[in-house]
């Protein structure tokens, strides 16, 4: 408090809180009673405050804080804040705050409707209004005809087998396709980042399946795994007694499926992650090898944590992509393939060409409430976790 | 620390400020009890055992690298060989193919429980044609005029989509990035919801709306909803928000026009990502298949993915030639703007 006093003696009077040396002041003025011992400028302060022989009153302390304006680490007394008469000028002014406030909110409104519309508009009309119909269609007996049946469109759907099961090969062709492109796209991208080299050549030879069209490589995969197919062949020559398999009409055909799917998208992945590798600070991973920690402990103790939100992202992406595996589906199998590769896609497509729209519609809303409590809890898990590493 | 210590260091102390040294006496180790040639014989056994596991560290790393090239040219082999051998293929004689593959196709999986032959032959995996014609392409391109037409609807169905998603999206994703407010978070969810939905959740009513509309059996049908798709979205405004606030609060100090900050700021700091952004959309509607298939009811409207499916046994012989040009598009694409697209790819999964 006492050199607070010489500060302002120093400074010339009536100082604005909005000027550069006034903040300055507050600075010092804010530090001192910590260290005042240790800094010889301000022992020598304390000596000419004592050569001054001044002694602080109330009144001056007052004197103080109308001069030194409070900042963020002095707190602000109820007396410091400056009381405004109520004439007439000071109401406009008031007035025309809160006004031009408005104005900016809705300005900022403005704009970002402005650049929102194109996309809103069309996301309305083609994405948003059919979710609407759906849900009333899916609550009548058909498209058509209006009677409203409550939820016996649902119980249709739900005790179908056909849709039982599409819904149950597509969860399961999920739930085991999309850690698998996660897991082995990181292990992939951890393996070009080990100091191999050429690892660009490597990152553009396998970015190139993403860029094949599904139906070009289609023809291809024919070849490879029908019945009298390449690798039957192969099976056959390796072993003598291999039987064949028919790889799209059997069990196998949900492996087949994945593997296309990873052939797609493995890449994509792996370049996602080489991207959060190589931003993980060095720093960190050296002084983490000093004291010792081995390639496996650095991985799960530093890298997974900065890789999280890419985790979360390449999910996302290798989720969106799952549903896009029906182009090979069907254009290897065509409409009904084995049961086991029947996806929702198939049943909703020949619900379509059946004409059984009231089925369709439930079955999509039921995807719908699915696709929105699985990813909300996506986000909401990432959320967390975001907020966990951030403490 | 005791007196005596505390007196032996002054004196030290005074001692050195003097300039006055003091030798020092070395204490005794298992090294300087050793004699002069002991020593030697003593230095060169250790620098025989550092280089040797120096070595042993350098094999071992090498060994390990060497596998890891192994692994990776295998993957890189598997990733590959598909795309080869369509083109490879695609030099090959028609008769050829037929002779090679016809087993295959008289057991292609989709008819082989409708009744085909289980035969016992074996295929033929021919990378390298055993004579290199151009016969396939010649037929294909002169003798087809329908493959022609397919091609052309092709680009006229993914050229509209991919410019008008990405317009429409830059502009709303610049908005979703730059006024953040939480009720318009929920919005952008309900995107993220849209774009993971499958086509064929909306496919009744979106057939009913393009009835409505009357497009319905012309290729608007799927270029008005493929424009509003909110995949682009998603990807741009994840790049938008990585823009340093600064640099918009810079430009507003400076008195820059909200539609400058836009064209001048925003957008040329994800040129990047909007190129690899277009790159992966023309991929993706370049292989578009669900929808003509089931908007376009017209035949000759259909673009050439739903049309190469449905290539059948007699026209095989040119069947790898037709996939071979449908490849090449994007393929060229990728070769031109490889370094764009990675580079776009790469940022936009980092937060």
């Amino acid at each position: 408090m006492k050199t607070q006093t010489l500060k302002t003696n120093k400074e010339p009077e009536g100082m604005r809180p909005g000027s550069v040396a006034g903040t300055e002041v507050k600075k010092e003025s804010a530090d001192v009673p910590s260290d005042t011992k240790r800094s010889p400028a301000k022992t020598s302060s304390k000596k000419q405050l004592r050569s001054a022989g001044k002694q602080l009153t109330e009144d001056d302390l007052k004197e103080i804080k109308r001069n030194i304006t409070p900042i963020a680490n002095t707190p602000i007394v109820p007396s410091d804040i400056p009381e405004f008469e109520d004439t007439p000028e000071r109401r406009e002014k008031v007035a025309l705050r809160k006004k031009s406030k408005l104005k900016r909110k809705l300005r900022d409104w403005g704009i970002f409707t402005g650049y929102l519309t194109p996309s809103f508009v069309g996301v309305l009309i083609f994405f948003f209004m059919p979710l609407l119909m759906l849900l009333k269609t899916s609550f009548q007996k058909s498209p058509t005809n209006s009677d409203f049946v409550g939820f016996r469109n649902y119980e249709r759907v739900l005790t179908n087998d056909a849709f039982m099961s599409a819904s149950e090969n597509t969860f399961t062709f999920a739930i085991i396709s999309v850690p698998a492109a996660v897991i082995l796209a990181l292990l992939l991208a951890l393996l070009l980042n080990s100091g191999l080299p050429g690892k660009s050549v490597f990152r553009s030879i396998l970015l190139n399946p993403m860029m094949v069209p599904v139906a070009s490589v289609v023809l291809i995969w024919q070849v490879f795994f029908s019945y009298n197919g390449v690798i039957n062949g192969w099976t056959l020559q390796l072993f003598e007694n291999a039987k064949k398999i028919d790889w799209m009409q059997s069990n196998y055909a949900q492996v087949v499926i994945m593997f296309l799917f990873l052939w797609k998208n493995l890449g994509y992945n792996m370049v996602l992650f080489l991207a959060a590798l190589g931003n993980i600070p060095s720093e960190i991973l050296e002084s983490a090898q000093m004291d010792g920690a081995g390639p496996v402990k650095r991985f799960f103790a530093i890298k997974l944590h900065y890789l999280n939100p890419t985790i979360f992202f390449v999910g996302i992406m290798s989720l969106i992509n799952t549903f896009k595996i029906f182009r090979e589906v069907y254009l290897l199998t065509g409409d009904h393939p084995y049961d086991k590769l029947y996806m929702l896609q198939h049943f909703m497509n020949n619900a379509f060409t059946h004409l059984d729209y009231s089925k369709l519609s439930a079955g999509a809303i039921i995807m719908c409430l699915a696709m929105i409590i699985i990813v909300g809890g996506l986000f909401y898990a990432e959320s967390k976790f975001d907020s966990d590493v951030e403490e | 620390m005791d007196a005596d210590t505390k007196k032996q260091r002054k004196l030290a102390a005074v001692k050195a400020r003097r300039h006055i040294y003091t030798e020092t006496v070395q204490p005794k180790t298992f090294f300087t009890l050793l004699s002069d040639e002991e020593k030697d014989k003593y230095i060169a056994g250790e620098r025989l055992r550092l280089s040797k596991s120096l070595k042993r560290k350098k094999v071992k790393h090498n060994i390990i690298t060497a596998l890891g090239l192994i692994l990776a040219a295998a993957i890189s082999v598997v990733a590959l060989v598909p795309i080869f051998f369509t083109f490879l293929n695609s030099f090959m004689s028609s008769e050829e193919i037929v002779s090679n593959y016809s087993v295959i196709f008289q057991s292609m999986s989709g008819y082989a429980s409708k009744g085909a032959t289980y035969l016992d032959k074996m295929p033929v995996l021919k990378l390298i044609p055993e004579q290199v014609t151009i016969k396939q392409y010649t037929t294909l391109l002169f003798m087809n005029p329908a493959y022609l037409f397919k091609f052309w609807n092709s680009i006229v169905l993914t050229i509209p989509i991919v410019a008008g998603q990405m317009v429409v999206a830059c502009l709303a994703s610049y908005s979703f990035a730059r006024y953040r407010r939480k009720r318009r978070e929920v919005l952008f969810f309900s995107y993220i919801i849209l774009m993971l939905m499958p086509f064929q959740v909306t496919l009744v009513p979106n057939y009913m709306i393009s009835n409505d509309l009357g497009i319905l059996n012309t290729i608007w049908a799927i270029i008005l909803p493929g424009i509003f798709s909110t995949f682009a979205i998603f990807l741009l405004t994840k790049y938008m928000r990585q823009i340093p606030s600064g640099y918009i609060e810079a430009a507003t100090l400076d008195g820059a026009t909200e539609w400058q900050i836009f064209t001048r700021i925003a957008l040329p700091l994800c040129k990047n990502a909007i190129f690899a952004l277009t790159i992966l959309l023309f991929i993706d509607y370049w292989n578009m298949v669900e929808q003509p298939l089931v908007l376009l009811t017209d035949v000759e409207k259909q673009p050439l993915s739903v049309f190469l499916s449905q290539i059948n046994e007699p026209e095989m012989g040119i069947a790898f030639a037709a996939s071979a040009v449908y490849m090449i598009p994007p393929l060229l694409i990728f070769l031109w703007g490889e370094e764009y697209l990675v580079e776009g790819i790469s940022r936009s999964g980092i937060k």
